[in-house]
């Protein structure tokens, strides 16, 4: 008990001194930057999965192409779990002797239980939000169903046997994010209604979905029973089933949230490590005495681990709370943003925030402060005795693996933890290299010619452990200014232009070659630009090197359902802009014709297929042997039309093809679709504008978040500033003293100190400029998908605040002693 | 029955090698205290005082002979063995306080009690404390008290636990000549009254004076040996 009693005695008094002021304020940021990243993600993440649930309008569905097992529905009732059951068949719709094949959905009182129906009373403008379903005898139609039929509401029309009333335009519906180009338009029924359609016949194309809705446990438990008990043509739907430009968007702003995150981890770390260094060298004295009045080192060792376990107690919990409601503020906000409220935060995130506090104290601080065990009694009379002389490079080892475990935990991806910690790795390694040329350069400086400078350098010279310390910390605290900079000015903003306001929000299927001419010129006509058209031919992939393909050696079900599905294949002269080739290469000119094949790298990568491969196609009864010559990158979320595969032109031409374009309709100009439609009414419009509207929503709300998030990491940047210039202060002041005493004005002294910290800041700032840059590249190039190009203006921003406040800063900090008379500054130390 | 010297070394030499030279400090240095004998040990700057004290008092470790504390040769131990000698039988006096300037005064002195595992050691530390004339001063920290003022709670820190010797290194060195006449007063009221061995390290002779026996170190030899017949009398 007497080593916590003195360990507790110590730490009160250094509190009071406020030498353990900057490590504790770190190492509460770096739990409050890790706590309140962890509350704020988990309850973003969980308003994620809600929003990507409204997709699917549940949280989970259970679709199956034959009538639903009725040990489901007793099983989500037995878990007291919300669910519903739909019905989704094509069929054709009759009105005054018209006919238009229809996506039919009947559904029951509920639906959907995740998001809301929009129906309104005319075919365009706003709509509201439905109070509940089609009542029985009554139906929903979408809009383009209302043109194509000429309906409106009041009108009837038959489906099946049925007659009913059209009660409302369906203009916006949660669920509508399957497949797009198999579906018709919408129209939507009660589910009671079905039966005296008489359409439910043996062999219908019947799609039976149960939706179910309740917390995240329950779900994950009813998805785990449901799993085993799932036979050919049953599958499990979630959010990870989403369209993959949700998918992807979703994805991006996660890895961009990680980041943030780590950023801010990596900084606070690095703040506690230099806060740990003037810490452990003004304790050196403190340990001498006590090992001159006879603390044994094993005493010695219980009170330095009492003092870390106290601190890192008090640090974490302190962090916790403070993490726990800088994420409420936060919350407030997002309330606002967010369709829903954001969900309650778990208690993962402080048990988490806890454990990341404790493992930082005894991996980054401890094994520093076990120096003290060492230090000679007879520091007391000799006080160079004890001082660290050479890094003990293994007592960095616990504090990298800790780094590298949060840093992997907050990233989530083992690329960008890598990438992360490869970059940490250079900038030491760089300007540790620095730091020292730098010395070696001093040594050639001509003598006596440039008083304070060299004067000032000579403290680089002196410290070059301390300097290097000093370079990486401002370094790392200016990257993350710099990098919020970017991420702020360019990065986000790119991420959104990926989108961009005229982005296409319609497609057209259906189009046939005769008609590619007239309805190039109609687009001409509406003022509608750039809509290109590209031709599909439907295939099944039926062999991989002439081996038959067997979907059932795929173990996951999205890669089982890929491999069973039929592809719309494509050709082209060149490759679409936003398609980036990861390998082999696209075709030249004269290779028209050849068999050749260009994929999509998530499509090769789940049905594991390589370079080289090659696939066989069943197109309309014929095969067809294409190998694979190159894949490439597809960006789903730019909402541009897409192929998994593409072969030159020449390949695909005897088959017959159907076209596809894509193009921006403004808001009021729907009358247009309506004579396009007119004058063509085979083809199949999709509006894909509700979903670019919950992309770019997502864009935008993800933007703000990282922003907050990465207003921590500017926190912990600036705590490592502050303790980059506090690490060396008392030895500052001691060489100050002694220059004053041996005859240096107070202008001299201030100029070498101005000197020192102007090549410390200016080095930092170069090196902190180029590493942003470098892992704003990263994130641009690897993670968004986007060209970058080197923002020279924050950067330069940043090196002249740094050669001018760094210096500053310093003197400021040492200042105080300067006025002060020798005599008394001599006494002081 | 042979009673132990409460210091005595025996052939206690003290060299240090650089890249090209070996330097002796001290050479073949025989000393032995009597307990309760009032020592002082002077010598110009680099004859090895300092040095001599630090290994009389198991700070440092020789690098051949001797030092045996109340016959206990401590240049076997190891360093938690001396520590533990250290705690037990001696206090010590500096030049420069050395204070914990985290800690207070009653802080301050408590710490050697408190390591000797002494339940009593806030009792002990007050005690002290009005002994040196400092109660009012006990929850002020070393900043807030003046030079003549620090060394008095050393004074106290190093008499507190009682110890069977006192080194005391040039207690007087940082302070004004009237301070410094107060605070040796002190030092040797206190002395006088606990009976305590004490090893004075001095460059001043009239301080040196003040003892029974002072020995003269010359380029770290003993050179001269003077036994002082008033003090010893005092």
């Amino acid at each position: 008990m007497m080593a916590l009693s003195l360990a507790w005695r110590q730490l009160r008094s250094q509190w009071a001194a406020g030498e353990v002021r900057v490590l504790m304020i770190a190492l509460v940021l770096a739990v409050m930057a890790t706590t309140s990243v962890g509350f704020f993600t988990d309850r973003i993440q969980s308003s994620l999965q809600s929003q990507g649930n409204l997709l699917l309008g549940a949280d989970l569905v259970v679709s199956t192409d034959h009538s639903l097992n009725t040990k489901y529905r007793d099983e989500a009732n037995r878990l007291q779990l919300k669910n519903i059951q739909t019905l989704e068949f094509p069929s054709m719709v009759v009105h005054d002797e018209q006919s238009q094949l229809a996506e039919i959905k009947a559904v029951e009182q509920g639906f959907p239980l995740r998001g809301d129906l929009t129906i309104s009373q005319q075919a365009h403008g706003a709509g509201s939000t439905a109070s509940g379903v089609p009542a029985p005898g009554h139906v929903w139609i979408e809009p383009r169903l209302a043109n194509l039929l000429s309906l409106k509401v009041g009108d009837s029309l038959e489906v099946g046997e049925s007659k009913f009333e059209v009660s409302a335009i369906l203009q916006r519906e949660p669920s509508r994010g399957g497949d797009m180009f198999s579906i018709a338009p919408r129209l939507m029924m009660n589910v009671a209604d079905v039966e005296a359609t008489r359409l439910i016949q043996f062999g219908s194309r019947v799609k039976y979905q149960l939706l179910v809705a309740a917390d995240r446990a329950s779900i994950a438990d009813f998805s785990l029973w449901v799993k085993p008990q799932l036979i050919r043509g049953e599958r499990l739907e979630d959010t990870s089933s989403a369209r993959p430009e949700m998918k992807s968007a979703l994805e991006k702003a996660q890895q961009f949230l990680g980041l943030s995150s780590m950023v801010g981890v990596i900084l606070a770390m690095v703040a506690m490590f230099l806060a740990s260094l003037p810490y452990v060298q003004k304790s050196l004295d403190t340990y001498a005495l006590m090992r001159c009045f006879g603390a044994s080192k094993q005493l010695i060792v219980r009170i330095l681990l009492w003092q870390t376990l106290l601190l890192a107690l008090i640090g974490s919990l302190v962090g916790c709370v403070l993490g726990f409601f800088a994420q409420q503020g936060l919350a407030e906000l997002a309330g606002k943003l967010f369709l829903e409220t954001l969900p309650e935060p778990s208690l993962m995130p402080a048990v988490g925030g806890l454990l990341a506090g404790f493992a930082t104290m005894l991996a980054v601080v401890w094994p520093h402060l076990l120096r003290l065990r060492d230090v000679p009694a007879l520091r007391i009379l000799r006080r160079d005795l004890g001082d660290s002389e050479s890094a003990d490079w293994f007592s960095f080892v616990p504090a990298v693996l800790v780094l590298a475990e949060l840093v992997f935990w907050h990233a989530g991806s083992l690329k960008l933890a890598g990438a992360a910690l490869l970059a940490l790795l250079g900038l030491i390694v760089v300007t540790g290299l620095i730091s020292w040329y730098a010395g070696r350069l001093l040594n050639r400086l001509p003598g006596g010619s440039i008083g304070a400078w060299k004067l000032g350098l000579a403290g680089l010279k002196r410290r070059p452990l301390m300097a290097t310390a000093q370079v990486v910390g401002i370094s790392l605290g200016l990257m993350a200014l710099i990098l919020l900079a970017l991420v702020r000015g360019d990065l986000l903003q790119n991420w959104q232009s990926s989108l961009p306001a005229d982005a296409p929000n319609r497609f057209v299927i259906n189009i046939q070659p005769t008609q590619i001419q007239g309805i190039k010129a109609f687009f001409t006509q509406s003022g509608i630009a750039n809509a290109e058209v590209f031709p599909m031919v439907r295939g099944r992939l039926v062999a991989v090197n002439h081996q038959p393909l067997n979907t059932k050696q795929y173990t996951d079900e999205r890669s089982q359902r890929l491999a069973e599905r039929e592809f719309n294949l494509s050709w082209a002269v060149d490759m679409q802009a936003d398609n980036q080739l990861v390998a082999g290469r696209w075709w030249q000119g004269d290779e028209s014709g050849k068999p050749m094949l260009s994929l999509e790298q998530g499509l090769a990568d789940n049905l594991k297929l390589k370079l080289g491969d090659t696939l066989t196609y069943d197109i309309a009864g014929s095969k067809l042997d294409l190998p694979i010559t190159s894949i490439r990158k597809v960006e789903w979320d730019t909402m541009r039309a897409n192929f998994f595969a593409v072969t030159p032109p020449g390949v695909l031409d005897t088959f017959a093809a159907s076209y596809i374009t894509s193009f921006h309709l403004p808001v009021g100009q729907e009358d247009t679709l309506n004579q396009l439609i007119r004058r063509f009414p085979n083809l199949t419009v999709i509006d894909v504008a509700a979903l670019m509207e919950q992309v770019r929503g997502i864009m935008g709300k993800m933007t703000y978040a990282i922003e907050y998030v990465f207003g921590f990491s500017v926190l912990a940047g600036l705590a490592v500033l502050y303790a980059a210039l506090v690490a060396t202060r008392e030895e500052r002041v001691r060489e100050a003293t002694l220059l004053r005493v041996l005859g240096a004005s107070r202008l001299q002294v201030t100029l070498a100190i101005l000197a020192e910290f102007f090549c410390i800041g200016l080095i930092a700032a170069v090196l902190a400029g180029l590493a942003a840059n470098a892992m704003a590249y990263y994130v641009s190039v690897h993670l968004l998908s986007i060209p970058y190009q080197f923002n020279f203006k924050a950067s330069l921003l940043a090196l002249l605040l740094s050669v001018l406040l760094v210096p500053v800063a310093a003197w400021l900090g040492v200042r105080g002693f300067l006025n002060q008379p020798p005599r008394a500054l001599l006494q002081s130390i | 029955m042979h009673t132990p010297f409460a210091v005595e070394t025996i052939e206690l030499s003290k060299h240090v090698i650089s890249s090209d030279s070996r330097l002796n400090i001290l050479t073949d240095l025989r000393l032995a205290v009597p307990a309760g004998e009032r020592l002082a040990i002077v010598g110009s700057s680099g004859s090895g005082k300092s040095t001599l004290l630090s290994l009389l008092a198991g700070l440092d470790t020789p690098s051949s002979g001797k030092v045996l504390i109340n016959g206990e040769n401590i240049c076997t131990l190891d360093e938690d063995g001396r520590a533990a000698i250290r705690g037990k039988h001696m206090g010590f006096v500096f030049q420069s306080f050395q204070l914990l300037p985290a800690l207070t005064a009653l802080e301050n002195v408590m710490l050697p009690l408190q390591l000797a595992g002494r339940k009593d050691a806030q009792v002990l530390a007050l005690a002290a404390l009005a002994k040196v004339g400092l109660e009012q001063r006990i929850s002020h920290y070393p900043k807030q008290l003046s030079g003549g003022e620090q060394q008095r709670v050393a004074i106290a820190r190093a008499f507190a636990p009682k110890p069977a010797i006192l080194f005391a290194d040039e207690p007087t060195g940082n302070l004004d000549a009237v301070t410094g006449h107060n605070i040796i007063e002190l030092l040797f009221a206190l002395n006088a009254e606990a009976g305590t061995t004490l090893i004075l390290v001095t460059h001043d002779m009239a301080l040196a004076q003040r003892c029974q026996r002072i020995l003269s170190l010359q380029n770290g030899q003993l050179v001269e040996t003077i036994i002082n017949s008033e003090a010893q009398a005092q």
